[in-house]
């Protein structure tokens, strides 16, 4: 928790234009103070929507290798952001959807369908772990194309596709988590509620039942909050990889595999995750800055090979 | 099964299905080859393309003809072939059929050394060699990555994933990076695309195939055969493995950067191609031959697919290989379940 309240206030400090404590504190509450418009207009939205959509993707990421039992799930690898960014796609370019409130809703469909496409393709119970990330991969491949091919249709979707698809907390607007919130917010209840039986399903689904959970129904949980997490988070700031794969493994160092305790704590770490790469971004990119997508699919990949090199594949 | 014996030791052996699967399929090539350079906005009939071709023909005809789309055409075949090739080759030396350079990331190592020279500013020909240079630095990579003991099984296409999402990244940066113009001509390069191709882009491709192709025929295929039976078994045969599977993998990875140099990264035909050989041919066996025969067919194929299919619009080919392919991919994966893997 301290160290999530440190981070906000360091995404709140950096960046192009570097602030003091007394600077941001006065930027927070002083209208009339020459920082409140950088602070409110441009630092405060972009570290809420960093702590919203982190928490979503690393919640539904340690929801997603639990269900499985899959140490290589992550929305990004398993394509569900894809499918997300496929749907925003199609609505920006085809349909001229250009406000979030709008976009959202089409990311939850797309991200809803590949969750389901997804785990068919992987043979659905019977799914090991590599068929998961290689079904993952295949849909990813041929959404990516699909994406690629709408925002060659005019240049200006390819203005602002080419920034969106990377993946960057950069456009936030002081609307843009506000109407993000009921999905994320729906999507965590959903989820931490769950966590019980989602242990009990550990131990296999007979076991599950004599515990007194329903697997079918705690496997559709799971399914309709990664795709609320997922889908709300893609929206608002395009294909983020790894946070959803990183997360929950380093908060499992601490917390052990339980989702009761591994849940909650990614809600809080993984945000301090996602603003960590971001802020990093904004100061390893100067006078620019690096997108944070970009950030965690350099940490983040390099976590997944060790993974795989090791062949902790399937050990969960 | 009829052997070929050819000075100097080397053999090539032939089955008869192959062997008419592979006439079948260069007749259908060069069949839609003729087709497709009499379609477009100037149509000419087959046998007006056919008299070109003979040297006579209308000064017009032989300008379409010779300037514009034989030199598109000729790319899609070359770069087809290379991609359908290499993809036999990787398979083969993957053991396994999803090994193919775009799901291990080559593909995507090749555009990120394009970009990096689109963001800098770079000529086409130093854009041809970043491509190559990428795709030939991912594939170092991935095989010290995967280790002495990782080259089979779902090991390798696990770290391909990894890397493959790395680069996915990077390249989505760099096109960020470049200024609007430019990045509208990466993004149409990035996706895969045969717009506008001349002799400058096939021939490096054709050139990279005569000399790999019969290399790799003739030197690699018997050798990559006993590979496919396990590592022992093909060491106890007399088979040196190693220096085998690095020249293998080091011509496939050419073939595939010269190929993404040409046309972009055209996604999916190197996993693609193999596939439909081997079930066309029915012969174990990396089916090299059918495989590069089979991938010009289908890259020249979704080609014309892709400026065709919709009225008024110029589809660049890596979307249709891309949404057809990665279907494809998941129908396999999916009838997979339940068989060997």
């Amino acid at each position: 928790m301290l160290l999530l309240a440190a981070v906000a206030v360091l995404s709140l400090a950096l960046g192009a234009k570097p602030l003091s404590l007394a600077d941001v504190w006065h930027g927070l509450t002083d209208p009339a103070s020459p920082e409140y418009a950088v602070v409110h207009q441009g630092r405060l939205p972009r570290t809420l929507l960093g702590l919203a959509a982190g928490a979503a993707l690393g919640v539904a990421g340690a929801a997603m290798q639990t269900l499985t039992r899959n140490p290589l799930a992550d929305p990004g690898l398993l394509g569900i952001n894809a499918g997300a960014s496929a749907a925003v796609a199609t609505a920006t370019v085809l349909l001229g959807v250009a406000d979030l409130d709008r976009q959202v809703w089409y990311a939850l469909l797309g991200a809803a369908a590949v969750t389901v496409a997804v785990h068919a393709i992987a043979g659905g119970r019977q799914a090991t772990p590599a068929r998961l990330a290689l079904a993952g991969a295949a849909l990813n491949a041929a959404l990516y194309s699909y994406v690629s091919a709408m925002m060659l249709v005019d240049s200006t979707s390819l203005e602002r596709m080419r920034f969106w698809t990377v993946g960057s907390l950069a456009g936030a607007r002081t609307d843009t988590v506000p109407s993000l919130l009921p999905f994320v917010l729906a999507g965590l209840v959903i989820a931490l509620l769950v966590t019980r039986p989602l242990a009990a399903l550990a131990l296999g689904d007979d076991s599950a039942r004599a515990l007194g959970a329903r697997p079918g129904l705690v496997r559709g949980a799971v399914v309709v909050a990664v795709t609320l997490l997922c889908g709300a988070a893609t929206a608002a700031c395009g294909p983020i990889v790894f946070v959803g794969l990183l997360a929950p493994h380093l908060v499992r160092a601490l917390t052990g595999p339980d989702p009761r305790r591994l849940l909650p704590w990614c809600a809080v770490f993984a945000p301090v995750l996602l603003l960590t790469a971001d802020v990093a971004g904004r100061l390893l990119g100067r006078p620019g800055e690096l997108q944070v997508g970009l950030v965690t699919a350099v940490l983040g990949g390099p976590l997944f090979l060790h993974l795989v090199r090791r062949g902790r594949v399937g050990r969960l | 099964m009829i052997v070929l014996r050819l000075p100097g030791g080397l053999s090539l052996r032939l089955r008869p299905r192959a062997l008419v699967v592979g006439l079948a399929g260069t007749l259908l090539a060069l069949a839609l080859a003729v087709l497709a350079v009499g379609a477009g906005d100037y149509p000419i009939a087959p046998a007006g393309v056919l008299r070109v071709l003979a040297g006579g023909g209308s000064p017009a005809d032989r300008f379409i003809v010779t300037e514009l789309r034989l030199p598109r055409l000729v790319t899609a075949l070359a770069v087809g072939a290379a991609l359908g090739l290499a993809g036999a080759v990787f398979q083969s030396l993957t053991r396994n059929p999803l090994g193919s350079p775009d799901v291990l990331g080559v593909t995507s190592g090749a555009a990120t050394g394009a970009l990096v020279v689109v963001v800098a500013g770079g000529g086409s020909a130093a854009l041809a060699g970043a491509a190559a240079a990428g795709g030939v630095a991912t594939g170092l990579l991935l095989y010290a990555l995967a280790g002495r003991h990782g080259v089979g099984g779902h090991r390798l296409v696990l770290v391909g994933i990894g890397v493959t999402a790395i680069l996915t990244g990077v390249n989505g940066w760099l096109l960020t990076r470049a200024p609007l113009m430019d990045a509208a001509r990466a993004a149409l390069w990035i996706t895969g695309s045969l717009d506008g191709r001349g002799w400058a882009n096939a021939l490096p491709v054709l050139g990279a195939l005569a000399v790999l192709l019969p290399a790799v025929l003739l030197a690699r295929a018997p050798a990559l055969r006993l590979l496919e039976m396990g590592d022992d078994s093909a060491a106890g045969l007399g088979v040196p493995v190693r220096r085998v599977r690095v020249a293998a993998l080091g011509s496939a990875v050419l073939l595939v950067s010269v190929a993404a140099a040409a046309a972009g990264p055209v996604s999916f035909l190197a996993l693609t191609a193999p596939h439909l050989a081997r079930r066309l041919t029915r012969a174990p066996g990396p089916n090299l031959l059918p495989s590069a025969v089979v991938g010009a067919a289908l890259l020249l194929a979704a080609d014309q697919l892709a400026q065709h299919a919709v009225a008024g619009r110029q589809l660049p080919v890596g979307v249709i290989t891309g949404v057809l392919g990665g279907g494809y991919l998941a129908w396999l994966l999916a009838g997979e379940r339940g068989g060997r893997r």
